[in-house]
């Protein structure tokens, strides 16, 4: 048991090192190491354009998504090479926000699926940042249960036709291009009738609504298609197969190891630090030394789940199932330790403009955006159902709806 | 990086699992639970014979001269076990307080008796309610002789030596401690056994009247040395912890799979599922603790202490979890005594006390990362 890299490992954290260290854009450093969940901004910049100017600065280097192969714009790395990137990346991975359901779904569903000519036009500028991608999966009747979906794609001649909603797509106002799943079958099972293309969000007949969230802040979008047309060589996968198509899809979102779950800690115990409570300083206040106690062993068992996994990766090997709990863990700590540095400001919590409130209002955006991280990439719930079925072997659901024709499944609850 | 352990340390845990599977099955447990046994007399001599009680004392005192990480793996089979031995006091406070502190001659008296199985020990600190604390401590030294009453004593009824923290002074700082070590067959002391949660580890009230003893460790070392044991013993004993989490979300798990109940298996109601999985999250946070304690503890790594608190901490609070969440997969069964998850419960809630109670660790943990930063 050791900490140790191979030779070849700390040569490649060297060669990262010395890059990064002459090429990032050091000016943002510090407002990125203390950027948290809800408050990823700078302030004399645009963070779209800082990002995208990082991406293709790391591309034309060859640092841009390590793990692809060359041809498509990647560097072949082998995934520990990756992690130790994103290890030695640091803060400056911050900026990758945007590119990561492109990198991480998109892409590789692109690469399994698409036609060669396509990857070798679409996928390098997705790569190096000039094109972004988004994911179109869920609807307004289908989150969790996303085989419900309805959004409709009719063949007309060498072409489809789709008509129908999205929901809960992350940067489509900013995107290029998506991949999108449709109902092409009605009248078999819903996962039998379903089939997934990828499309220019600039076609005719998209229509992208920002949702303002709970937060106030937009990061997602309905968006509608109407008669939107799409050639039929932008299919991915046979006809009525988009479903395992999906599948491929949702396979690489978690496939984060290595990148850093955000669970508020660090940035708790920093503020307790130096937090004067009544009578005497946070730190040493028995109540909050608990609190802080508990929330410190979640935060190194996650660190030190992500070093297991890594390790295994480290010897080839695939890692196991245990780093699927980072996401769930993480999500309603985060929100717990929001919650507690508020209750540690007394009625004074309640402010949470930057310039008035207590630590330029960290805790008060974490607080708010707190909410989505449970849902978001799958439900509290459904990361549990995944855990006891995958992992510990139980059933699965019984599901009412899974040999009726999708056109004959009820769409109302009470009516 | 290769935060796994190796090869052969997996094989041994194997071997140890089945060892263990075959040799400290329930119906053993419940021969020392019924109260018909101090303690399964048998498998102490099988794990003698294994070499596991020395496994990680040296050669040269009649151990196995392994390491810390393989004691870390049968450590975490003991407790997948609930053995009903007197294998913490003995291997993680005895035999780590001489290793750290006891001269030459006292680890040759003593050492090899633990290995062979011929001797059991403990570590006699408690004296009452209280955690952990060099105030805390009463009993008193004076001119090799003891005086006092150390309460609850693990595995005291059935030691044949202990050693002992006891007070050399007065000045209110921690090196008014100092170890001793007591042969609890010379006289001078006077053991009750106490009835305890956990009947197949057994606690006992020891009374020093002018006991004889010899110092461990020179005089006023006592707490610093005290204070290296428990957290040694914190990371050995999260190894058990998280072999019982395991084996208590095992058998909910099997329950949960046999059980049918309004025409379906109640592994398949949401409820229960997630009632389990939270369970897995609990054992995985503790197990990847335990492994950096197990690392801090192998390297003797200036990170031990936090370590070994965070190991404390998650692996009780995971052991905990397992086992009564367990009881409530099982319903009503799961609350006889013939069913074992009761024996899970019993160990995972005697074992969140031993080494002191949760509150303490947690201040611990919150001290020793604040001497981090610091630094």
């Amino acid at each position: 048991m050791n900490f140790d890299g191979t030779p070849q490992e700390a040569e490649f954290r060297a060669t990262a090192r010395a890059w990064i260290a002459a090429n990032a854009p050091r000016q943002y450093e510090e407002e990125l190491r203390k950027s948290s969940l809800g408050r990823t901004q700078l302030k004399n910049a645009n963070i779209l354009e800082v990002a995208k100017a990082w991406q293709k600065k790391k591309a034309d280097a060859g640092w841009a998504c390590l793990h692809w192969p060359k041809d498509y714009g990647g560097r072949g790395s082998s995934p520990i090479e990756r992690v130790i990137w994103q290890q030695e990346e640091g803060p400056f991975g911050k900026l990758s926000g945007m590119f990561i359901i492109g990198h991480g779904m998109c892409g590789p569903t692109m690469m399994a699926f698409a036609r060669e000519e396509h990857k070798r036009s679409y996928l390098p500028p997705l790569a190096s940042g000039e094109k972004i991608w988004c994911q179109l999966f869920s609807e307004p009747a289908g989150g969790s249960d996303v085989a419900g979906l309805r959004t409709r794609a009719e063949k007309d001649g060498d072409e489809w036709v789709v008509n129908g909603q999205k929901i809960w797509t992350s940067g489509a106002h900013y995107s290029d291009y998506g991949i999108l799943l449709t109902r092409t079958d009605p009248n078999v099972a819903k996962h039998k009738g379903l089939t997934m293309f990828f499309l220019d969000m600039k076609s005719r007949g998209v229509e992208v609504r920002p949702i303002k969230q709970a937060s106030g802040a937009s990061d997602f979008n309905e968006v509608y298609f109407t008669n939107v047309r799409i050639p039929d060589h932008q299919r991915l996968g046979e006809v009525n197969d988009g479903w395992n198509v999906s599948l491929t899809t949702l396979m690489n979102e978690r496939m984060s190891i290595g990148a850093s779950v955000s669970t508020g800690f660090p940035e708790l115990f920093d503020y307790c630090s130096s937090l004067m409570l009544d009578d005497g300083p946070a730190i040493e206040d028995r109540a909050v030394r608990s609190r802080l106690a508990n929330w410190a062993v979640k935060a190194s068992g996650l660190r030190y789940t992500s070093m297991r996994a890594i390790s295994a990766l480290s010897k080839g090997e695939r890692p196991g199932p245990e780093n699927s709990i980072g996401k769930l863990v993480a999500g309603s700590m985060i929100q717990d330790v929001a919650t507690y540095a508020l209750d540690l400001q007394g009625a004074s919590g309640v402010v949470s403009g930057p310039e008035d409130a207590e630590v330029a209002g960290r805790f008060q955006a974490m607080l708010l955006r707190a909410p989505g991280t449970r849902v978001e990439g799958g439900t509290d719930e459904i990361m549990r159902n995944i855990i006891a079925e995958r992992v510990l072997g139980l059933p699965g659901d019984i599901r009412v709806d899974k040999d009726v024709p999708f056109n004959k499944i009820p769409t109302k609850g009470r009516s | 990086m290769n935060f796994d352990f190796s090869d052969d340390q997996k094989q041994l845990r194997d071997q140890a699992r089945k060892f263990l599977t075959e040799k400290c099955s329930p119906k053993a447990v419940r021969t020392v639970l019924d109260g018909k046994a101090p303690y399964d007399k048998e498998l102490w001599k099988g794990l003698a014979e294994m070499g596991f009680l020395g496994v990680a004392i040296p050669e040269d005192f009649g151990g196995a001269g392994a390491g810390h990480l393989e004691l870390c793996v049968i450590a975490e089979e003991m407790g997948r076990a609930n053995a009903p031995v007197p294998f913490s006091s003995t291997v993680y406070l005895a035999a780590e307080a001489l290793l750290i502190a006891g001269s030459d001659a006292q680890k040759k008296k003593w050492l090899p008796a633990i290995a062979s199985g011929e001797a059991i020990s403990t570590l006699a600190l408690f004296e009452g309610k209280g955690n952990p604390s060099p105030k805390n401590v009463k009993l008193t030294a004076a001119n090799g002789v003891l005086n006092g009453v150390k309460k609850p004593v693990a595995d005291g009824a059935i030691a044949d030596f202990a050693v002992v923290a006891a007070r050399t002074g007065s000045s209110g700082r921690d090196g008014d401690i100092s170890l001793f070590i007591v042969d609890l067959k010379d006289g001078g002391v006077e053991v009750k056994g106490l009835t305890t949660l956990d009947p197949t580890r057994g606690q006992a009230e020891i009374t020093f009247k002018d006991c004889r003893a010899e110092p461990v460790g020179a005089p006023g070392e006592g707490w610093s040395i005290l204070t290296q044991v428990l957290d040694r013993a914190a990371v050995l004993c999260a190894f058990e912890q998280i072999g019982g989490s395991d084996r208590a979300l095992e058998m909910g798990r099997d329950y949960a799979l046999d059980r049918i109940a309004f025409g379906r298996q109640i592994g398949s109601f949401q409820a229960v599922k997630h009632m389990l999985a939270d369970m897995y999250v609990s054992a995985t946070l503790a197990r990847s603790n335990s492994y950096y304690g197990a690392w801090a503890l192998s390297t003797n790594a200036a990170e031990l202490p936090e370590a070994a608190a965070a190991a404390r901490i998650s692996a009780t609070q995971a052991f905990q979890h397992c086992a009564k969440n367990n009881i409530q997969v099982h319903g009503g069964m799961g609350f006889t005594w013939e069913f074992d998850c009761h024996m899970y419960y019993r160990r995972a809630n005697a074992m969140a006390l031993g080494l002191g109670s949760l509150s303490y660790w947690e201040d611990q943990l919150i001290d020793r990362m604040r001497k981090k930063n610091a630094a």
